[in-house]
C-alpha cells in the first residue's frame, strides 16, 4: 500500500504530502523517541501523538514511510514547513492509535 | 584508502528544536559513500542520541565523524556539567533529564545505553565541571 493509497482510507487526511507513491510496509506506534527511532522499521506508517519538531529529525533518521498524527493531534505551520524541507509525508486522524492500527492492518 | 574523511558539526545548544541536523547530514554523506543502510542507521542513531544529550544537558558542542576503510568514528565532546557516575547514567531508565524535555518525548533514560547498542565500541570520558568526551566507532569490517 503507498501513502496515497492509504490517505483513501477513511478517517484519514493529508498534512504535509512529499511523496505519495512512497511504499507502506508495516506499523510502528510509539511516543518516546528514542525508543522509536531504534525499532521503527523503514517503510513503517508511524503513529504518535508527539506533534514537536524532533519527529521531523526521528522520522527521517528511521526511514519511515509517513507519520501518523492520532487523536485529532495538529501541528505548527513552522513544523509543516520544515515537513515539506525534509521530505517527510505526515497524515493526520481523529482516530487512536490503536483503531489506526486496526485499520492499517486490514488494510495492509 | 588509507586517509580519513572527516565531517565535522557545531551542536547549538540553544536551539532544542534544530537537534538532528549534524546526525542528518552525516546520514546523507554516508548514503554519498555508498555505506550500507544498517551501518548508516546505526550510526545516525548513536549520533543523534548523543545530540540530543549535548543539547539537553551541555549547552551544545562538537560532533567530529571520521570515515575509514575500517571504521566510522563519531566524537562529541562538550563543555557541559560532566557526568558525576558514568555507570549510574548507563542504565536504561536512569536520567536527569528536566521535565519539559520528557514532554518532548525524550528523557527517558534511553540517550547513552542506545549510543552503546548501536556501536562496536563507546567510551566516555568526563570530568564534572569540564566537560564530557564520548567517542564511538561502527566497525565497516
Amino acid at each position: 500500500m503507498t501513502v496515497n493509497e492509504l490517505l483513501k482510507l477513511e478517517g484519514f487526511s493529508p498534512v504535509v504530502i512529499t511523496d505519495g507513491e512512497a511504499e507502506v510496509k508495516g506499523v510502528y506506534i510509539g511516543d518516546l523517541l528514542s525508543w522509536v527511532m531504534g525499532r521503527a522499521c523503514e517503510g513503517d506508517a508511524w503513529i504518535t501523538i508527539m506533534s514537536n519538531i524532533n519527529i521531523l529529525a526521528v522520522a527521517t533518521l528511521s526511514d519511515v514511510a509517513c507519520i501518523i498524527l492520532a487523536e485529532g493531534v495538529e501541528l505548527s505551520e513552522d513544523i509543516k514547513t520544515a515537513a515539506k524541507d525534509k521530505g517527510i509525508n505526515i497524515i493526520c486522524s481523529e482516530k487512536s492509535a490503536y483503531d489506526i492500527a486496526v485499520a492499517l492492518s486490514k488494510a495492509l | 584508502m588509507s586517509e580519513q574523511l572527516l565531517f565535522t558539526f557545531d551542536v547549538d545548544g540553544d536551539d532544542f528544536t534544530s537537534a538532528g541536523q549534524a546526525s542528518s547530514q552525516v546520514k546523507r554523506n554516508l548514503r554519498q559513500l555508498g555505506i550500507s543502510p544498517d551501518i548508516i542507521k546505526r550510526v545516525s542513531i548513536a549520533m543523534y542520541e548523543g545530540e540530543i544529550n549535548m543539547v539537553i544537558h551541555a549547552g551544545g558542542g562538537t560532533a567530529v565523524v571520521a570515515v575509514t576503510e575500517e571504521h566510522i568514528e563519531i566524537v562529541l565532546k562538550d563543555q557541559g556539567p560532566g557526568i558525576k557516575d558514568i555507570e549510574q547514567a548507563m542504565q536504561e531508565g536512569f536520567s536527569t533529564a528536566p521535565d519539559d524535555v520528557r514532554s518532548l518525548g525524550f528523557g527517558a533514560g534511553m540517550g547513552l545505553p542506545n549510543m552503546k547498542r548501536y556501536t562496536d565500541y563507546m567510551n566516555i570520558e568526563s570530568e564534572v565541571g569540564v566537560g564530557t568526551t564520548i567517542t564511538m566507532r561502527v566497525n565497516l569490517m
